[in-house]
């Protein structure tokens, strides 16, 4: 027996159809979603409990009677955590499979990836993670948080006296596009509130970095200045492990520097050893934790649907939970599938999120969120420690940067994504 | 196992001191000292909680400090209803918080007593003052550190006191520098006082004392503190610089040892026996889930020995990832010796087919491997802070190393080994089965690499990505070090370590690591084969 390249790659290509799971169906006349989320490669570790969650929304619907009278199918691809693929995956859904809406990517650069795809063909995409701002697409409904729904509130949390008063600042992330933004973001914000130049420190690190102890090191001598100092964490994905490890190795205290971080959730926490990192916190629009009945009935349906009582719920699973119910009662207000009629029934559409409030999708795209700030227990969840009043608009460009500042997104009356109300023109 | 042992412990002790307080004082007088605290509890509302911790601690109640701790613990719940507080002891019974009896039917629907960070830091400090009389080493220590944090000048007679009772000679230290730091953080203490308080606390390294000395050189008012502090603050930050160098240099060992071992295993099957392995990472990913596994064993089966799982998983990781080792040489490579192309894709192959079939096997989302005791936690010699993990990872590369050698030095297997990679033909007239020792070269390389994964489940993600952050690395350290040679992998990863440590600081992490990589690239161009080229007829075969 001789293994030949072609073999190898069957082998891969086999494994790969086997863990895509659902079985694409091959009934007559029903609805298809399209499901583009990455089953495997780096980005599985968050992107595969979306497409669950796609799955089961999709089947509760179907139980409900479907949707316009038919029912609801998804077709679930892989991108395979590759950026190129995305947008190849993306064309095949909508030309091939001809699906009506397509929730899925994680990754801003997988979102950038899909874009041309989505204006060409003209369909919607529903993009449930939070990222960087400073965009606004015709075709794209931006379910999970603007930075001005998640970074701004964290700081702004952080400087009062509840937070601690902190006065000095590092900005740690991994090196790309979201950190990178957010972290322009949030230092124009901070000097704009006084924090001095010397104040604050930027740290960007590698994709996967595994040894934090130089740039903890680092943040303990920053924070020896005699200044309450705190941590903004937009550390990515698996980075984050060695970097909590290293800081309660060193001993540092949430009481002493605590980090609030962007991208740890409860998901990320469900592979860590909790019992030292009780206090740091994260900011997010939807804890596992808040107590709420749509949020209990929620988890309930999700713990039956995996069969696994451990399994825990996050915040872009949320996001996915409001873009697709958002989707559904715009199908039927427009009482077609048509992208364009939905697109324009879509904004103003109001849907109960899973902590009590009602958010609403809004001409920019973006939708109304609650902002939570929680704090990390010892069994992995948050505690909500504070939250703001009402809902947080989300907004697509932000106040704080230059050239940003003075565009507006308005997909009703100015039919445009970056209209600049300085010179009256669409398209800065 | 340790924590675990303290804890309860701990718990023992604030039982019986309770206990010992309890019949000093009447219990019917201090239940009503906690009534009206204990009510704020019912608001659910953080000021309303500072005010709850600050009166109890204050109240002289026996019970407060068992209630404080039950706070931090979250097993200090409250029912707004029926408007009662109740603490969740170690055994999960519930007892009345006010009088620490145990209650018939506590009400149905308790949640806990919500905290945050501020409130963290109040309990800290209030505890700290309760427990300097305790009569636990650790407790008295924790409660030294709590009050240098907290530096309220209420607690300065305290610590006074503390000072004079106290025997253990590193606890008092701890005293006299949370009692300089009141003094300076106190409106009303004498210059002298001050001073003294300074003199005192510029013999210590830490940033936390540093910090101080900032923040009161921030407020300070008159010339001679201010003085007094800036050389104080030079001195620490001098001393600090001068072990900066000597810090970097231990981070580079440490970070040279996590290279070695992720790599040492590749120096056998890509070094010795030149199969360039693309499914190298994936046998340190299935060590860690072997970690796991057996992590998981214990956890159900014997929790109170977790701290030997490790001891079990090396020799398990080993043997399991040695067999995959094995089983891919007889399945795949021995069809393709001699075609490097085709073995980089094969193996590389056989990567993504491990990936994917732990990801479904143990799903795509980290798992959680525990630190035991002796790995966690972290410790000073000199203002030169090292981690107990990250030592012990040095240490145990080493000894893998020496092992190693030892195995290719002094037995029959390794001897086999050195004959068939210098000369197959010729080991084969010898009458070795040269077919069988590269079975078993690949066995050893593989379950190394196992045993590497043992190692990186402690500091890294458990993930099925695991594998592939290090197999770039691996490679470069191989290469550089010289193909075929041990020693040249050994002085390559702490050389590329150590190097990559002392960039770090000047350059950042991103760029350090391009910087690396271009210094390889170029030494390749100059040194094709490595650092300790492999000379004489062998390099031919």
């Amino acid at each position: 027996m001789s293994i030949t390249r072609r073999r190898v790659l069957g082998g891969v290509a086999l494994i790969a159809s086997l863990a895509m799971g659902a079985p694409v169906a091959l009934a007559q006349d029903t609805i298809k979603v399209g499901v583009l989320h990455s089953l495997s490669g780096t980005m599985a570790i968050s992107e595969t409990t979306l497409k669950d969650v796609m799955l089961m929304l999709i089947e509760e619907q179907n139980k409900k009677g479907g949707l316009l009278g038919k029912k609801l199918e998804a077709v679930v691809v892989d991108p395979a955590s590759n950026w190129p693929l995305f947008a190849e995956k993306a064309r095949e859904l909508i030309s091939q499979k001809k699906v009506s809406a397509v929730f899925g990517c994680w990754t801003s650069v997988s979102r950038k990836s899909v874009l041309p795809v989505f204006k060409e063909l003209n369909n919607i995409l529903f993009y449930p993670v939070q990222y960087e701002g400073e965009e606004s697409e015709r075709n794209v409904f931006y379910t999970g948080a603007a930075p001005n729904q998640q970074a701004i509130p964290a700081v702004d949390y952080l400087m009062s006296k509840d937070g601690g008063e902190v006065k000095r600042w590092v900005l740690a992330g991994t090196d790309y596009v979201y950190p990178r933004t957010t972290n322009k973001i949030l230092e124009a914000y901070l000097l704009a509130k006084g924090v001095a130049k010397e104040d604050i420190m930027i740290n960007y690190t590698p994709f996967g970095h595994s040894d934090w102890q130089t740039i903890v090191a680092d943040i303990v001598k920053f924070g020896s200045a005699g200044k309450k100092t705190a941590v903004v964490s937009t550390i990515n994905g698996d980075a984050n492990v060695p970097f909590y490890k290293e800081l309660a190795n060193k001993g540092v205290k949430a009481t002493d520097i605590p980090v609030v971080a962007f991208s740890v959730g409860e998901e990320e926490l469900a592979g860590v050893d909790t019992k030292n990192l009780v206090g740091h916190l994260a900011a997010w629009n939807y804890f596992q934790s808040v107590k709420d009945p749509a949020n209990d009935a929620f988890i309930t349906k999700w713990k039956d649907f995996t069969k696994n009582p451990k399994r825990v719920t996050n915040d872009p699973m949320e996001a996915h939970v409001i873009g697709f119910n958002m989707w559904v009662k715009a199908v039927e207000k427009a009482g077609t599938v048509d992208p364009d009629k939905v697109i324009d029934a879509i904004v103003g559409v109001e849907v109960p999120n899973l902590t009590g409030g009602v958010s609403k999708m809004l001409p920019n795209h973006h939708i109304t969120k609650p902002v939570m700030i929680g704090e990390i227990r010892a069994d992995g969840q948050f505690d909500v420690v504070w939250q703001t009043k009402g809902l947080v608009p989300g907004d697509a460009w932000s106040d704080f940067l230059e050239g940003s500042k003075d565009l507006e997104a308005d997909w009703v009356g100015k039919k445009c994504g970056n209209f600049n109300t300085k010179t009256n023109k669409c398209g800065s | 196992m340790r924590g675990i042992f303290d804890r309860w412990t701990r718990r023992v002790v604030a039982a019986l001191f309770t206990l010992g307080l309890f019949s000093a004082s009447p219990s019917v007088v201090a239940a009503g000292l906690l009534d009206e605290p204990l009510a704020r509890l019912h608001a659910d509302s953080f000021p309303e909680t500072t005010k709850a911790i600050e009166e109890i601690a204050r109240s002289g109640a026996p019970e407060a400090e068992t209630l404080l701790r039950a706070m931090v613990d979250r097993r200090l719940l409250f029912d707004a209803s029926s408007k009662t507080v109740v603490v969740k002891d170690a055994s999960d019974k519930f007892l009345d918080a006010r009088t620490l009896k145990p209650l018939a039917s506590p009400p149905a629907a308790l949640s806990p007593v919500r905290i945050n960070n501020r409130l963290r830091g109040l309990i800290d400090a209030e505890l700290g003052t309760l427990a300097l009389v305790s009569p636990d080493r650790t407790r008295r220590f924790e409660a030294a550190d709590a009050l240098f944090r907290s530096r309220k000048a209420s607690d300065l007679k305290a610590v006074e006191q503390a000072i004079a009772r106290e025997k253990d000679g590193a606890i008092a230290t701890a005293l006299r520098k949370a009692h300089s730091a009141i003094q300076l953080a106190r409106d009303d203490a004498s210059l002298s006082d001050k001073l003294a308080a300074v003199g005192e606390l510029a013999a210590f390294t830490d940033t936390d004392t540093l910090g101080l000395l900032n923040q009161t050189l921030a407020s300070a008012q008159q010339p001679e503190l201010r003085t007094s502090l800036e050389a104080a603050i030079t001195r620490i930050e001098h001393q600090r610089q001068l072990l900066a160098g000597v810090q970097n240099v231990i981070y580079g060992l440490s970070l040279g040892s996590v290279l070695l071992l992720a790599a040492i295993g590749l120096a056998i099957t890509f070094g010795v026996m030149g199969v360039i392995n693309m499914a190298h990472g994936e046998m340190v990913m299935l060590g860690a889930y072997t970690t796991f596994v057996v992590q998981e064993a214990f956890r159900a089966w014997a929790p109170a020995a977790f701290d030997f799982s490790l001891l079990v998983a090396i020799p398990l990781a080993f043997v399991f990832t040695g067999l995959v080792g094995i089983a891919i040489e007889r399945g795949i490579i021995r069809f393709l010796y001699g075609r490097p192309l085709e073995t980089l894709l094969a193996t590389w192959g056989v990567s993504l087919v491990l990936q994917q079939a732990v990801r479904t096997t143990f799903g795509p989302t980290n798992r959680e491997v525990g630190n035991p005791s002796f790995m966690s936690g972290g410790f000073e010699v000199f203002g030169v802070s090292i981690t107990w993990g990250r030592l012990w990872i040095i240490v145990f590369t080493l000894l893998v190393f020496a092992g190693l050698q030892l195995v290719l030095r002094a037995t029959r297997l390794g001897l086999e080994m050195r004959a068939v990679t210098q000369n197959r033909r010729m080991a084969g007239s010898m009458g070795i089965r040269s077919a069988r020792v590269d079975a078993l070269t690949f066995g050893l390389g593989s379950g190394i690499a196992g045993i590497a994964g043992v190692a990186l489940s402690q500091i890294d993600n458990v993930s099925p990505n695991l594998g592939q952050s290090y197999i770039v690395d691996s490679f470069m350290v191989v290469v550089f070090g010289g193909v075929g040679n041990l020693w040249g992998t050994f002085v390559s990863a702490f050389a590329l370590g150590i190097a990559n440590k002392l960039l770090e600081p000047v350059a950042g992490a991103v760029l350090a690591k391009i910087f690396i990589l271009v210094l390889l690239i170029l030494f390749i161009q100059k040194r094709p084969r490595g650092l300790f080229a492999l000379k004489g007829r062998a390099v031919e075969a």
